[in-house]
């Protein structure tokens, strides 16, 4: 058990940089996703917490101890791969228990832990196979059961669901997250897709080009996006941006001709400026054509079962909307509907630095 | 490629047929003249069918030398061929880990250095350097050792370099797990390196312990001994040393007996030796 604190930690190659200056803290038994597109930084900021990777500046202290310099099996941390890592030529149980075997745990108690977390997992039967021998989702709770007889105090996840096919990560999602639960240990999870980040974490970074574009719980990233990134990263589909102009007093913006939409807060300071208008394909609703609306030209509309996805165009400029609707509903092309949406689910942010306003 | 047209068949099967009996007549020969007596083998012609003499011949060979050589009993060379065959099998395939391992997971000043000079080694085979080479063996006074006759053979680029590629194709992600479960390099080296090298150490040994058996120059230069005589070079001497004309019976015996060691390496081994060549997952 032990928190992890990140203290303006830095990560260069050379002249490059690649991680900007972090500051973190991850309480005991947090459950944390680093989250952002790929090439952002996310492994490389995990693979600092775990040893694998220098530190070009800053600490990272874990349990309140800096471990700079450690060794990665000095910090008792354990880490699960996005390709698993199994030791080929060593059978499930040898993979477990090696760790255990090199810090010279007797060999009864050895096999007493294997075999209890290889019951957790129900690898139970597989253990005395070759890891070549089992299906990928065997392969990655193996992996996930040789992080877990170390007792570590903290877990590290990079990317570990990413080679599983759609149904089978779905499955192991849930299992992680009850897993974690369970043994209540500190964990850092590094993925790309937003749908495992939002499920799994306590609370998110999202990161972008190796700047922290938000912290916060998911509910928090989804309902108030502290910038444009993170508003169209969170969310699926993702987030509608719009160019428009505030209105009178701050109180509506306008689209170029016809459209305009209300709003809820307080924009008297913004008058007159430029703004992108994000709007979530599942907030904008079909609308009573007799109250204020704008309307969509149909061209697409995608059937989902649960929902129906309809792309068109937005006002007469022909800005490209996506409209997530509930059930299965039918539109022909160009046929034009109605659409609304509640004042408090119309983001703002600025053009030029996409801050929220 | 699936054909089947009988005259393509034919015609195959006779030129590999063909092709065999160019490579086994030669054998057959050695063999059929391990079989005979003295006797029999100066008469003309040849005997092309096996005699009766087989056993006779081979516990001579194998025990009392040959009347007048200045060679020991084949069954002593024999001997010093194997233990010279091993040593360099067994050296090469030890330095050549040690040196691929530091030159692939170590970053060191002018590692890439030491490897281009590793690889330039590569040209200059024991046959090029003979006469420096001697020199050293014999200022160390290892003329006539085993010391001697393995050494200035172990150092090996092309074990070397095979092994590099051997790692390269190892995943990062087996060194990072490992350095995470505890495992310092030698351990990392010992557990999962030379484990996942397996094949490859199979297929090498076969290759390098003919190489070794088959040394012909160099144990001729530094051997005056005859107690350090290896069999392949032995079989030169029996020729060279008799007064009356040369016993054909037992020398033939005895390139027989030379060229089963490395059937039997490659018959053992076989299925290792394949799968190292021709594997490529990890
Ligand atoms: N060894 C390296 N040398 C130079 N650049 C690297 C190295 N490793 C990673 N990078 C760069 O650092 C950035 C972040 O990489 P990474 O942390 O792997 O991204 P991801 O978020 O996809 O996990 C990438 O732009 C990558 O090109
Ligand atoms: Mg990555």
């Amino acid at each position: 058990m032990a928190d992890i604190e990140l203290s303006n930690v830095k990560k260069s190659y050379g002249a490059t940089d690649v991680i900007h200056g972090i500051d973190w803290h991850i309480a005991d038994g947090e459950f944390v996703v680093i989250v952002g597109p790929s090439g952002c930084g996310k492994s490389t900021l995990l693979r600092m917490i775990a040893g694998l990777e220098r530190i070009t500046q800053g600490d990272i202290a874990i349990g309140g101890q800096v471990v700079n310099k450690l060794e990665p099996a000095d910090r008792d941390i354990a880490m699960v791969f996005q390709n698993y890592a199994l030791y080929p030529h060593m059978t499930v149980y040898k993979n477990m228990a090696y760790s255990l075997k090199i810090r010279g745990v007797g060999k009864q108690e050895i096999d007493r832990r294997v075999k209890q977390v290889a019951e957790i997992l129900e690898i139970g039967d597989y253990l005395r196979r070759a890891p070549r021998q089992l299906s990928g989702g065997q392969r990655q709770r193996v992996a996930m059961g040789r992080a877990i007889v170390r007792e570590p105090s903290v877990f590290l996840f990079d990317e570990p669901l990413s080679n599983l096919d759609a149904k089978l990560r779905v499955q192991m999602r849930l299992e992680i997250k009850r897993l974690q639960e369970r043994l209540g240990i500190t964990s850092v999870y590094v993925t790309h897709d937003q749908v495992e980040a939002m499920t799994l974490g306590h609370r998110l970074m999202v990161l972008n080009n190796g700047h922290v574009e938000q912290l916060g719980t998911p509910i928090d990233l989804y309902e108030n996006p502290a910038t444009q990134f993170v508003a169209g990263f969170i969310g699926s589909p993702s987030m509608n941006f719009l160019d428009a102009t505030m209105g009178e007093r701050g109180q509506s913006v306008n689209f170029a001709a016809d459209a305009s939409l209300g709003l809820s807060g307080d924009y008297s300071d913004h008058e007159g400026k430029t703004v992108t208008v994000g709007l979530r394909p599942e907030h904008l609703e079909i609308a009573d054509p007799s109250q204020p609306h704008t309307s969509l030209n149909v061209q697409v509309v995608e059937h989902l079962g649960a929902d129906t996805l309809v792309h068109g165009a937005f006002s007469q400029d022909a800005l490209e909307l996506t409209v997530r609707l509930k059930g299965v509903q039918s539109f022909s092309r160009n046929e034009v509907i109605p659409l609304s949406i509640s004042p408090q689910n119309v983001h703002l942010f600025d053009k030029t630095t996409g801050q929220r306003l | 490629m699936i054909e089947n047209r009988p005259i393509i068949t034919f015609l195959s099967h006779l030129f590999l047929i063909f092709g065999i009996l160019i490579i086994a007549f030669p054998i057959w020969i050695t063999f059929v003249a391990a079989t005979h007596d003295a006797v029999r083998m100066v008469q003309i012609p040849l005997p092309l069918l096996p005699g009766d003499q087989f056993f006779e011949n081979l516990k001579e060979t194998l025990t009392r030398g040959m009347k007048g050589a200045s060679a020991p009993p084949v069954g002593f060379m024999l001997l010093n061929s194997l233990i010279m065959a091993m040593m360099i099998a067994v050296g090469k395939i030890a330095i050549s880990l040690l040196s691929a391992f530091a030159i692939v997971y170590f970053r060191f000043p002018f590692r890439m250095a030491f490897f281009w000079m590793i690889f330039i080694t590569l040209m200059l085979p024991v046959e090029v350097r003979i006469l420096p080479t001697f020199e050293v063996v014999a200022n160390l006074g290892m003329l006539n050792s085993y010391w001697g006759l393995s050494i200035p053979l172990i150092a090996s680029a092309t074990a070397t370099f095979m092994f590099r590629q051997v790692f390269l194709t190892i995943p990062d992600e087996l060194l990072e797990a490992a350095r995470i479960d505890g495992a310092g390099p030698l351990r990392f080296f010992r557990d999962i390196l030379i484990p996942l090298s397996r094949t490859n150490i199979a297929a090498l040994f076969v290759i390098l312990f003919i190489y070794g058996w088959n040394q012909y120059l160099w144990p001729l230069l530094i051997t005056t001994d005859q107690s350090m005589y290896t069999v392949v070079m032995g079989i030169k001497q029996m020729l060279d040393a008799a007064e009356q004309s040369p016993d054909w019976h037992l020398i033939m015996m005895t390139s027989l007996l030379a060229m089963l060691p490395p059937v039997l390496v490659v018959v053992l081994m076989q299925s290792l030796f394949v799968k190292g060549l021709t594997e490529t997952e990890k």
